[in-house]
């Protein structure tokens, strides 16, 4: 389980570094983040929730099924939008109203 | 840190802060941030919050909860919730501290509707139940809003990124703690009249399903490493139940919850034939994992929640009640291209953990959640004796925690009974230093703190009921796995860190070995099979009345020592008098 950070759209806000339950990701000297103990995250999705930028997605190692999709989640007013994409490119998505409570 | 020399680049202590609060708070997770707000209600104390990571996202609830696990719905009483734990824990649970647990579910879940959470109402109003305890929410952010309540909180001090490690006790009687800051070099001692301990439990003491890239993914945070537990049992805590670990149910490879599954849908679990097992084993928490192992074990695996031929609005609201918890899990049904209607979910069990929230594992306590240390109170996982509690319980036991040491504190003479010595304080954090300088210090290493972890792992796991033994033991094996975690135990004591965060890995090492040992006695102390799976000792595989009472155990002079004690009933108020 793992997440990566992808260094052209992070603009060294540190958010990311600042929520991770396990601290596990620290910032370049030039500010932007990486993660320093990728075998140690959790998979959470804390560091992508609070990314602005679009600059962090969660994938799954291949050790417990990965494929190679990326995901990630924006949150724009009262709605999330969690994205995917597959290694052929290939695009989904799912919105979340935050307003509205599980079905189940 | 690398094998070998790292002379280059060490960090040392650069600073040592002397603190003093009224109450100290160790992990401000779910039941450390609600019992702040509680004391800020009830009390005008100074509060010190001790986090290791950051209280936004820190603790159980990083990802988000699904429902609220734990409420009294309509037509059911507090009791009623007594009698479901105290039948899933087949009687050994502490029916005082479940009934008063239960009898502050509906609170505090009151109070988290006023903080922002969001709860599903009918059109009268009314919250809307799953099943007979349940209640539905959107939970994704509820850790935030805890958060966020308690940073609005005057005169609370919250020290993120503060490691504690050892509790400063005397004549049995808690005076603060001791930590390092894990991203600068800082040494903390702590001093406060009354410390709430709110650690979480233990995750990590044995080898998880996927010991590779994906080591933690896995159910309980990986990062909750039973600092609270360690601390209390060097510090000569009576510490009850570590005998009932707590094994999961789970999404095979992901490790997300299947409770969602079979209660949202009614997924029934079902063997590789297509055959509904779940009822030839029993129902409970531990014979739903138990009859998985047993259906694998007899050549009738993989197992799966049958949830083929459900609809496609069903699929979609599974997709996104995940996504609200487990995205990993949405993430997997994404990628494979098969929502779960057209396929099944194969299920396993993960490895074991001690967590006090589902099982009864943790500090003895009284009613009023103060343990056997005087003026130190436990609350949420790791507090024992109160399984089932979940999320609103934990908040539960925080906010009893945190009455009872408001109305001490106004009570006590203050001044008398906490006058301070700095030069005697100022010595003992020098110590302390000591300490954490030694592994700074150290340039040469065989081992890394990781190797240490794998190697403990696997003698949990070979020795002491792990998964690759189907979670059983006997008493030898138990004895070699004393043996070999006492070597582990000498063989970290020669650990080096070359920064903060290294230095917080030896810690999390050694408190996770001092838990082993105590899970390994408990083990061992029970001599009987109360919980298949949970607890299943082979040299004794049956159940008897004889056991229904609790295993407790203490420190004293380095060794543990094994307490029985008698059923403590639902009409008591509890306390310690022996």
């Amino acid at each position: 389980m793992s997440i990566v950070i992808d260094q052209t759209l992070c603009k060294a806000c540190g958010a990311c570094e600042k929520v991770c339950p396990g601290s596990l990701i620290s910032q370049h000297e030039d500010g932007t983040a990486y993660i320093r103990y990728p075998k140690d995250c959790w998979g959470c999705s804390s560091c992508i929730k609070e990314c602005h930028f679009g600059a962090i997605a969660l994938y799954l190692g291949a050790d417990i099924g990965g494929m190679g999709s990326r995901m990630q989640v924006q949150s724009k007013g009262d709605e999330l939008y969690w994205n995917l994409t597959r290694r052929d490119g290939s695009r989904e998505q799912i919105i979340i109203n935050k307003k509205e409570s599980n079905k189940y | 840190m690398q094998t070998g020399d790292t002379q280059t680049n060490r960090v040392h202590i650069q600073e040592k802060k002397l603190l003093h609060t009224d109450v100290l708070i160790i992990g401000g997770g779910t039941a450390g941030c609600y019992a702040a707000l509680t004391l800020r209600e009830h009390s005008d104390c100074s509060i010190v919050i001790a986090e290791k990571a950051n209280i936004r996202r820190s603790g159980c609830l990083a990802a988000g909860v699904n429902a609220i696990n734990a409420y009294i719905v309509d037509g059911q009483k507090p009791e009623d919730y007594v009698n479901y734990a105290k039948r899933d824990a087949d009687s050994i649970v502490r029916e005082d501290l479940l009934l008063t647990m239960s009898e502050g579910l509906n609170r505090v879940t009151e109070k988290m509707e006023q903080l922002g959470l969001v709860i599903l109402k009918d059109e009268n109003g009314r919250y809307v139940a799953r099943g007979n305890r349940n209640i539905k929410i959107n939970g994704e952010n509820m850790k935030p809003l805890l958060a966020q309540a308690v940073g609005a909180l005057p005169d609370v001090t919250v020290l993120n990124r503060v490691n504690i490690t050892d509790y400063i006790v005397t004549d049995n009687t808690i005076h603060g703690a001791y930590g390092f800051s894990i991203e600068e070099p800082i040494a903390y001692e702590i001093r406060a009249k009354k410390v709430l301990c709110a650690t979480g439990g233990a995750a990590g003491l044995y080898r998880p399903n996927n010991p590779g890239f994906s080591r933690h993914k896995m159910w309980y945070p990986p990062f909750n490493t039973g600092a609270g537990y360690a601390m209390g049992i060097q510090s000569g805590a009576e510490m009850t139940t570590f005998e009932m670990r707590f094994i999961a149910l789970r999404c095979k490879d992901t490790i997300a919850p299947t409770g969602t599954i079979a209660q949202g849908v009614g997924a029934k679990q079902v063997n590789a034939r297509g055959e509904v097992y779940e009822t030839h084993y029993g129902l409970t928490t531990s014979e739903r994992v138990y009859g998985t192992v047993m259906e694998n074990l007899q050549g009738r695996g993989p197992c799966y929640l049958r949830t083929e031929g459900i609809t496609p609005a069903q699929d979609e609201s599974l997709k996104k009640a995940y996504l609200n918890m487990a995205p990993s899990q949405t993430l997997k049904w994404l990628e494979s291209g098969k929502a779960p209607s057209e396929q099944n979910v194969e299920i396993e069990g993960t490895e074991p953990y001690i967590v006090g929230g589902h099982t009864a594992s943790g500090y003895w306590v009284d009613t009023n959640r103060e343990t056997t240390i005087h003026g130190l109170y436990a609350a949420g996982d790791v507090a024992g004796g109160c399984p089932q509690k979940y999320v609103t319980g934990a908040m539960v036991e925080g906010e009893i925690a945190a009455e009872h040491i408001a109305s001490r504190l106004a009570q006590e003479d203050l001044q008398q009974l906490y006058a301070a010595d700095e030069q005697a304080e100022r010595q003992a954090l020098d110590h302390k230093v000591a300490e954490y300088e030694r592994y700074l210090n150290r340039t040469q290493q065989l081992f890394t703190a990781e190797e240490l972890e794998e190697a403990m792992q696997k003698v949990m796991d070979n020795y002491a009921g792990g998964i690759s033994t189907h979670y059983q033991f006997n008493e030898k094996q138990l004895a070699l796995a004393d043996e070999k975690i006492r070597q582990l135990i000498d063989l970290a004591e020669g650990l080096g860190a070359s920064d903060m965060h290294e230095l917080m890995f030896i810690y999390e090492l050694k408190e996770r070995l001092i838990v082993c040992l105590s899970v390994i006695a408990h083990l061992g102390a029970r001599k009987e099979t109360r919980w298949h799976s949970f607890a299943e000792n082979l040299d004794h595989p049956d159940k008897s009345d004889e056991w229904l009472r609790y295993v407790n155990s203490k420190m004293e002079d380095g060794r543990l020592k094994i307490i029985y004690r008698d059923l403590v009933g639902r009409e008591e108020h509890y306390e310690h008098r022996d």
